[in-house]
């Protein structure tokens, strides 16, 4: 093993343990971002589609501010978006570099994302189930729980598999920025030193995540679906 | 007893407002299975949403046993749905659930017991005659059988008024009748009030005691099924009768002159309407007796609706014009309505 890894990854074997390092550095970020994002993008998802026009807790003017919120959120490049919170990052998480300083402005980029998401998963469940469970004299909040919610698992399933995966881009964007995680090892040596074998096996790296988070997503959906 | 004392809903929209139910007044008797006609939309599903408040009434009230729904607070008519089970054309079952958990959902709501919803489950299954489907999902059942759960689930909590939205609009006719069969039987095992919106007469004829005809959002005709289909008044009404018998065929056959209708001297066609017991008198015998006229039958309809026989018959008969009136005095003595569809 040491001696294949010699002859064709010779870079990668002068700095493996940053490399282990590195990687570790983007699970971190994944986990923590992605963690806040879902559940704050969840509330926010849900909020959305509740008080959309003709539903359970129509409210023009929330349903505005969020959906002002989450295009114009969505349509700043997540480079320029993570330079222009470093003042807020700076006061929230106090410092903006390394993985720390990254977290804030990941779950400032993920959860416009996933609020759209969560969006498009619960109008999967059809209108005539809200119908039904009004005639049975449920609650707004029983409706969220129990129909909304409960009802659109599998999609959820998907649209956070979906979100995973786009965070994962986020984090090596993040990283580059901020320092840190898997992106700023190979901009560092791989980008700025050229050792191709460097960023060949990050690739493979980030291919195998997105494969897992995939494969583990699909095993989900299919268990939830009927 | 559902009243509905001058309600009309009309929608907003940015450029217009649709009225879609227009200051109808009902009484809907306890016990009663009461049908809702109308084409698509009239303002049925409008009007029968007003029933458990689903739209609020812009104009009217709704009272249920006297209470008058439109006046309760939010949480209290959410209770109150309770005593208002509700059925739809697209049968609406939560799809991650399964058949038990679909009836259970609206008793695990309210909290209830495990071991009686358990048990009340198991016996509303078994009224719909789904036992063996409990543990089966939604997508795996035809739609009978989604609609027979649908059914259960509506009853769970033991209602005194289902509201059934086109409820066999998405079936064939063969599991229709076997749906509407289970109404009839809930209706009568379980002395439920059912109203039933539908677009098909047979619905109606099938198991209805009164029906209420709409167009443009108004009730324009309203009775017992049996004098509405025999003596039918507002246009839309006629139409949706002959929908269900063969009859109006005469007039396209006329129309394309077909030999059937072709008349030779003296010759005319008749349309003879009978209902009740008369029925039971020899009358073409009787016609041949008296007046030595033999009529022929060219076709004819017969209907049975709550065990009042409506039948109508078109003949063709031979007869001199100075004999005619006599002829069809006698027929109306005998309570059957003559029309003289064409002459030679
Ligand atoms: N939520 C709504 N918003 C606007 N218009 C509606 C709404 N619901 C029904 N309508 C209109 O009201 C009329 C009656 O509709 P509906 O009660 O569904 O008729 P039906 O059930 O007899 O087909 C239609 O013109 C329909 O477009
Ligand atoms: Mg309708």
């Amino acid at each position: 093993m040491h001696s294949l890894m010699a002859n064709y990854t010779p870079n990668l074997l002068d700095y493996w343990p940053e490399f282990i390092n590195s990687i570790g550095e983007t699970l971190q970020m994944l986990f923590f971002s992605g963690i806040y994002s879902y559940i704050i993008g969840l509330f926010l998802g849900v909020l959305l589609v509740v008080t959309r026009e003709g539903n359970i807790l129509e409210n023009k003017y929330i349903y505005r501010a969020l959906d002002i919120f989450v295009n114009i959120f969505r349509s700043i490049p997540f480079v320029i978006l993570i330079t222009a919170l470093i003042p807020i990052t700076k006061f929230v998480m106090g410092t903006f570099i390394g993985v720390k300083g990254a977290i804030f402005p990941l779950i400032m980029g993920c959860i416009p994302f996933f609020i759209r998401q969560v969006d498009m998963a619960l109008s999967t469940v059809d209108s005539g189930l809200i119908e039904a469970a009004q005639a049975m004299g449920l609650s707004p909040l029983g409706i969220i729980f129990r129909v909304y919610l409960r009802e659109s698992i599998p999609a959820l399933a998907r649209s956070i598999t979906i979100t995973t995966v786009s965070l994962l881009g986020l984090t090596a964007m993040g990283g580059a920025v901020g320092g840190g995680g898997l992106g700023s090892f190979v901009i560092r040596y791989g980008h700025n030193r050229f050792y191709q074998d460097i960023t060949y096996v990050s690739v493979v790296v980030i291919l195998l995540f997105v494969t897992i988070i995939q494969f583990i997503g699909n095993i989900v959906i299919k268990k939830t679906s009927h | 007893m559902i009243q509905l004392i001058d309600v009309s809903k009309s929608f907003n929209s940015d450029s217009h407002t649709v009225h879609a139910v227009k200051e109808v007044n009902l009484t809907i008797r306890e016990g009663e299975i009461f049908g809702v006609i109308g084409y698509s939309g009239a303002g049925k599903s409008t009007l029968v949403r007003c029933i458990n408040l689903l739209e609020r009434p812009t104009k009217g009230k709704v009272l249920i046993d006297g209470v008058d729904l439109t006046k309760l607070r939010e949480k209290d008519l959410r209770a109150y749905r309770q005593k208002i089970g509700m059925i739809f054309q697209q049968f609406n079952l939560l799809g991650s659930r399964t058949v038990f958990e679909n009836v259970a959902f609206p008793l695990k709501y309210r909290g209830r017991k495990k071991s009686e919803i358990r048990e009340r489950v198991l016996s509303l299954l078994e009224l719909v005659g789904l036992e063996d489907k409990a543990n089966a999902y939604p997508s795996q059942l035809s739609g009978g059988q989604k609609q027979r759960v649908a059914i259960a689930r509506a009853l769970a909590t033991e209602p005194k008024i289902l509201l059934c939205d086109e409820a066999t609009s998405a079936l064939d006719p063969q599991t229709t009748k076997s749906i509407l069969r289970l109404l009839k039987d809930v209706n009568r095992k379980l002395g439920i009030t059912i109203v039933i919106i539908t677009h098909e007469m047979h619905v109606i004829k099938e198991i209805c005691n009164r029906v209420a005809v709409m167009e443009g959002g108004r009730v324009v005709e309203l009775g017992d099924v049996v004098s509405i289909f025999s003596k039918p008044k507002a246009q839309i009404t006629k139409e949706f009768i002959n929908s269900t018998s063969n009859l109006s065929k005469i007039d396209e056959l006329i129309k394309e002159k077909s030999q059937i209708v072709d008349l030779k001297a003296g010759e005319r066609i008749w349309r003879l309407d009978f209902h009740g017991s008369e029925t039971k008198e020899p009358i073409i015998v009787q016609l041949a007796k008296n007046f030595h006229i033999e009529p022929s039958i060219i076709f004819g309809n017969v209907e049975v609706i709550s065990d009042t026989v409506l039948g109508s018959l078109i003949v063709l008969v031979k007869v001199d014009q100075e004999r005619e009136q006599e002829v069809i005095k006698y027929l109306e003595e005998k309570q059957i309505k003559v029309e003289v569809i064409k002459y030679a």
